[in-house]
This record gives C-alpha cells, structure tokens and sequence, in this order.
C-alpha cells in the first residue's frame, strides 16, 4: 500500500479560471457583481430596477445563469444593455468556466459594471468563485427571516444583503429586524439594504451604494469618459 | 446538489495525481470537509460511487475528515468553535472576529494498493 498526499483544494482548477476572470475584469476596469438568492427572491427584479436606476450613470453588461430559458436574458435586453444567457441545463450554479466562456462574448471595452445573475439557489453557488470582486445576496420577506441560519455559507461570501420585498411585511411572517440580525451574526460586515422592486423603495440607496464601488475601481474606462 | 460536481473535480484531482495503470488500485481518498463548507458528505460519498462505478476508480472510496468551524476573537484573544457558523465570539460575544477553519474542501491523500502478485 503507498499513501500519495497531495493537498489541493478540491475546486483548484475553478478557483484558477476565477483568477483569471479577475484579472480580465481588472484590466478592464470593470466591477462585477455576483448576485445570488433562492430562486423567487427578485434577483431578475432588482436587476431590472437597478438597470433602470443606473441608466445613463453607468455602461452596464449583463450575464445572465440560469437552468433553463432565456426569459431573463429577453427581461434584461429591454434596458438596451449587453446581456449574454447561459443556460447550465440542470446544473445548480455557475462556475468559472461558463462565465469565462459567456464573457468572450460581450465587448467588455467601455464597460464598468458587469452583473452575473447566478442561479437561483442558496447552497451551490458559494462554493464557485466566478471571479467576482463582490456576492450580493437577495432575501426576500416572504422567504422568513431564518435563510441566513440555514445557509450560513452564501452570507458569510456575501458583502451585501438585500432584503427584498419590505412592501410585503405585513402581509407575511417575517420579523425583519431578525433577519437582518441573524444575517449578522454569520457576517458582521455585511452592507444591507431594504428593498421592495414594486414601489422602489431602497434602490437609490443600493444604486448609490453601488456606483461608490464602480468609482473605487481603478478604470481606464474613467479615463477615457 | 453540486455534490456531483465536486466528485467530478475529484476524479479529475485523481487521474491527474495517478498514472492511468494504478487507477483501478485506488482504494481511498481522503478528504477534508469543513463544517461550513456547505457539502453533504452522505451526498458527496453517494455522486463519488455513481460516478466511479462503472470505471477503473470503481474500487475508491472517500474518507472524510470533519474540519470545525473556528473563529478566533481579536477583542478577548480566544478561539472558540460553533455548529452554525456564527462570526460571534464564544466567550465575550465580540464580531471582531477571524475565521480560521470550516470552509475547507481539500483532497489530502489518495491510497493506493499493492499490485497483486501474480502467481506462477
């Protein structure tokens, strides 16, 4: 018998393509945004307010995951923004090969902002680094407030919390306060922010918010703006 | 779900450390799981053999080593463990805090069999 030890990260090889999508995304000076959350949590929703609110602020490019369908990729081309699907047939996140491919599709000079919309899905995609500089995750009202508790892996990735659907409260059992306290204590440093898509209420914050990381970034696309 | 997916990459950390005449000798792989790393090792040990099954690593099995969750306080100077995952201090409750395991997913060692010897 003879013992091979090795001591590698399981997920080495996506780690490394990751890396190498920041870097691309460096050069170019873009920020990229991974958003995740359970499916029906208003990842699309946010997407589209946000588009709206940024419109003319910022030049934005979309990927967008999804299983199947190009619904939200048709719901995203609307903004007049570039937005590329990939459709992972059944498979429960995005890694850094799909994103890799779907970027040498999109003219990335001039963009500052690119938004991937994973798959809907609280527990597989934070094992995949795509390359990201900053997760987002979405926790809807209507979802409770003990998400962070069961999936303490995406919101201790995540930097910001959205708590989305606050229209929604006194309709649903959902104490917020307890949401956000126990998205806190799995990360203390999380940036949160009350959102609801329907009446807008919160998405000059989160885009506010938002633009101040896209500036952070050493740009040539400032340069040349 | 992505359970498969890493016993992919797993078969692939394999043939690239094992040349291609040992696989069918491979009889452990162990690993390091942390508690947070959001794997169910029932999950993972079940792709592992679906995947293997009809291949030369048929004879592989994982072993999985539990990795606690750790933090270490920066307010009090102490360590201390937790099943949930909470960045709060044990001690003093602080959430100056510094993960220092739990989110592992590393393959450590692969085992491999003698070659049996054929008898003459």
């Amino acid at each position: 018998m003879s013992i091979l030890t090795i001591e590698r990260k399981v997920l080495e090889k996506n780690d490394e393509l990751a890396a190498k999508n920041r870097e691309l995304f460096q050069h170019h000076g873009i920020f990229v945004l991974n958003i995740v959350s359970s499916p029906g949590s208003g990842k699309t929703s946010i997407l589209e307010r946000t588009l709206e609110h940024l419109k003319g602020d910022l030049r934005v490019a979309v990927i967008e995951g999804d299983v199947q369908t190009d619904f939200d990729a048709q719901r995203v081309a609307k903004f007049g923004v570039p937005v590329v699907q990939i459709v992972t047939n059944g498979s429960c996140h995005l890694d850094a090969k799909l994103v890799q491919d779907a970027i040498s599709n999109i003219e990335l000079k001039g963009i500052q902002l690119l938004v991937i919309e994973n798959v809907g899905n609280l527990v597989c995609p934070a094992n995949y680094d795509l390359g990201e500089h900053i997760k987002v995750v979405i926790a809807s009202t209507t979802e409770g407030d003990d998400k962070p508790l069961k999936y303490p892996a995406m919101f201790r990735n995540a930097s910001v919390l959205l708590v989305n659907k606050i229209d929604l409260i006194p309709y649903v059992n959902c104490n917020i306060n307890e949401l956000k306290t126990n998205a806190l204590r799995i990360n203390p440093t999380l940036n949160v922010f009350e959102t609801s898509c329907t009446t807008k209420q919160g998405i000059d914050l989160w885009c506010a918010w938002l633009e101040k990381q896209v500036e952070s970034i050493p740009s040539m696309n400032k340069l040349s703006r | 779900m992505h359970e498969l997916s890493v016993a992919q990459s797993i078969v692939e950390i394999i043939r690239q450390h094992v040349p291609e005449p040992d696989w069918d000798r491979v009889i452990v792989v162990r690993l390091k799981i942390g508690a947070v790393a959001g794997i169910v090792p029932e999950s993972l040990e079940f792709s592992f053999q679906a995947i293997t099954a009809e291949s030369l690593l048929s004879h592989a099995r994982l072993e999985i080593e539990f990795v606690p969750f750790r933090i270490h306080c920066n307010t009090c100077d102490t360590k201390t463990e937790n099943e949930d995952g909470f960045a709060l201090c044990g001690k003093c409750g602080s959430t100056d805090t510094k993960m220092l395991s739990g989110s592992e997913l590393n393959i450590s060692e692969i085992e491999i069999a003698e070659p049996e010897v054929e008898m003459l």
